[in-house]
């Protein structure tokens, strides 16, 4: 692949009993790309990510990230590589901090151990300090540092979307994946989204966004990968995408033409 | 509690608070003595409780995996203890060089126990622990043939006490014109002890280790996928849990001088888990709390539902066992009702289950 990719799939399988989730699915993201992933509802879109984040095992095929194949990792092992995700039914630890819950995404770059924990030695100090000051400056980036030390689950709906990438950013990610950022956000918040999600391009993390918010995937998105029943049926820039025939159909059903032009 | 113990918005409180706390504990057994050296001996009784609680914290506060069998890691310190300084082997180690064994093995059986039950949870892990402290036990009552281990249900009798060169802790002697009996050094031992422990529990709650804990018990998945090795961690909660046991069960044996497997039966577990929730999941001071309180009041009621039912009715109508049931049971129901997060909840559990205001 080239040198700008930072990860490349090709010839992902998933099966779920009868049930082919995907099938010889390939796509390359570039570095300092935002890339959508959308199709309609049960396309994969969930399924692959779970796949990329080692929560799934695929049957097939193999993802190269950074120059390395992602094979056999745990997803713990994936956050350490540098993919962070967000989930589509917010995860976040509803009974922490807001401050703590991003004080945690910290734990895969920092090492003190059991001893360090109960000898407090100045090397320990100075990492809790500075895993203390990162975290605050990311509930500043993304805007929740007023609610520092609300719990997560008493935190505004579109806040703790919010609050789930400022967690998902301190592992200090080379490729943010997020699922579904949008859903469930009013007009206003999905406008702030989208100005984050920049920001988070220009300060230099790629992003792979799943989002059934049309509008903001063709504002946003880079270049868009659509699935449909688990297999790629484009894979181009958003203007490109949005008046492919086969996407059109996917999304509308059947042989139905619509002039698309003008939607956005 | 908290807000008497403040020490950077109220210092001289604070202060005064803590001096009077720890002149009560130094003058204590002199107290206690008084009163019986049985007192004593059931204070420092209390203390090993304090410990075991604190120990299995960890697993169940911190981390949130019900473990039903934690006297088995007790079961393993007081047998390393046992084995490694009593004439059964006719092994007589010191016993700063066996506490540290015992905590190892103990450890080990942590990791045994935690390695096959990670992928399980709640009910089923309970189910699992609970077996795993009915193997220990069966184990430790059987391991006298063909071999003789333990000795079986006879148990290990003249178990060396503590001694450190020419002190011995199981003698009486007089030292700066007072008195010392073998309970109040042991008891000064064992309160330094559970010093050390109270503080390696709240800096472990406050650090990353800590911090994983309570992820991994607010949501697994969340955990793995922010980079946390949840199989480790895990691993170590139950280490950590099991390495208090273990040191606990060497002092047990050392001031009982004599162990046998009905010491660690089931109900033993069950104690320690009620006296963590009693006190207050994941709340050191309260789990301290929890430990003392059913520590003292089964004795308190030995010794006064006789006399009190002599005095009211002539004669006893209920044995002190029977009404102490009644009483724990009736406790534990009110505890459920009105206090549903422990005497001293933690934060966290706090705001869980009332879902309040922070």
């Amino acid at each position: 692949m080239s040198k700008l990719a930072l990860l490349a799939a090709k010839g992902i399988d998933k099966r779920f009993g009868g049930v082919q989730a995907l099938s010889d699915v390939a796509f390359t993201i570039n570095h300092g790309e935002i890339y959508g992933l959308i199709g309609p509802n049960g396309a994969g879109k969930t399924s692959l990510f779970n796949v990329l984040t080692g929560i799934y095992v695929p049957d097939g095929g193999e993802f190269v990230f950074d120059g390395e194949p992602l094979r056999g990792l745990k997803p713990n092992d994936v956050a350490a590589r540098g993919i962070a995700r967000t989930f589509q039914n917010i995860r976040l630890f509803a009974n922490l901090s807001a401050l703590e819950n991003v004080m945690i995404g910290r734990h895969v770059r920092t090492h003190a151990g059991v001893w360090g924990a109960i000898s407090r030695n100045a090397g320990t100090r100075a990492e809790e300090a500075a895993i203390h000051k990162r975290a605050y400056e990311l509930l500043e980036y993304v805007g929740v540092e007023k609610r520092a030390h609300s719990l997560a689950k008493h935190l505004a709906y579109g806040d703790q979307r919010r609050l789930e990438i400022a967690r998902a950013l301190a592992t200090e990610p080379k490729l943010l994946a997020l699922d579904e950022p949008a859903a469930g956000m009013n007009a206003t918040e999905t406008t702030s989204l989208k100005n984050l999600l920049a920001e988070i391009r220009r300060d230099g993390t790629t992003i792979l966004l799943i989002e059934h918010d049309m509008k903001l995937v063709m504002s946003v998105c880079d270049r868009v990968l659509v699935l449909d029943y688990g297999k790629k049926i484009a894979e181009d820039t958003a203007a490109v995408v949005q008046n492919d025939p086969k996407v059109v159909a996917a999304y509308l059903g059947g042989e139905v033409s619509l002039n698309l032009k003008g939607t956005h | 509690m908290q807000n008497v113990f403040d020490t950077r918005n109220n210092p001289q409180l604070a202060w005064a608070g803590i001096a009077l706390v720890a002149a009560t504990l130094l003058v204590l057994p002199f107290a206690l003595t008084y009163a019986g050296t049985f007192w004593v001996r059931i204070t420092n009784q209390a203390i090993l409780y304090c410990f075991l609680a604190l120990g299995l914290n960890i697993v169940v506060g911190f981390a949130g995996l019900l473990d039903l069998g934690y006297i088995a890691f007790y079961a393993v310190g007081a047998y390393v203890y046992a084995l490694l300084a009593s004439p059964h082997f006719d092994l007589h180690l010191p016993f700063w060089v066996i506490l540290p064994i015992g905590a190892a093995v103990a450890c080990l059986f942590g990791v045994l126990l935690g390695a096959p039950t990670l992928k399980l949870r709640g009910d089923y892990l309970a189910i699992v622990t609970l077996g795993f402290g009915e193997i220990i036990r069966i184990f430790l009552n059987n391991l006298s043939q063909p071999v003789n281990i333990t000795n079986g249900p006879q148990g290990i009798a003249t178990i060396d006490p503590f001694r450190l060169r020419t002190f011995n802790f199981s003698q009486r002697e007089t030292i700066l014109g007072l008195d010392f009996t073998g309970p109040v050094k042991y008891y000064y031992f064992f309160l330094a002890a559970l010093i050390a422990v109270i503080v390696i529990n709240m800096r472990l709650q406050d650090s990353r280790i800590g911090r994983a804990w309570e992820a991994i018990r607010e949501d697994e998945t969340a955990a793995r996928a922010m980079g946390i090795n949840t199989r480790n961690i895990k691993l170590l909660a139950f280490a950590m849990g099991a390495s208090f046991g273990g040191i606990a069960g060497g002092m047990f044996a050392a001031t009982q001088q004599f162990i046998s497997p009905e010491s660690f039966i089931l109900v033993e577990s069950v104690m320690v888990l009620a006296m963590v929730v009693l006190g207050g999941m994941g709340n050191i001071w309260g789990v301290v709390l929890g430990a003392v309180l059913l520590s003292f009041v089964p004795e308190i009621l030995r010794f006064t539902v006789e006399p009190v039912q002599k005095a009211l009715f002539g004669r006893m109508l209920l044995e002190p066992e029977v009404i102490r049931m009644l009483l724990f049971g009736m406790a534990l129901v009110g505890m459920m009702l009105y206090r549903p997060a422990g005497i001293l909840p933690s934060a966290l559990r706090k705001r869980e289950l009332e879902g309040g205001k922070t």
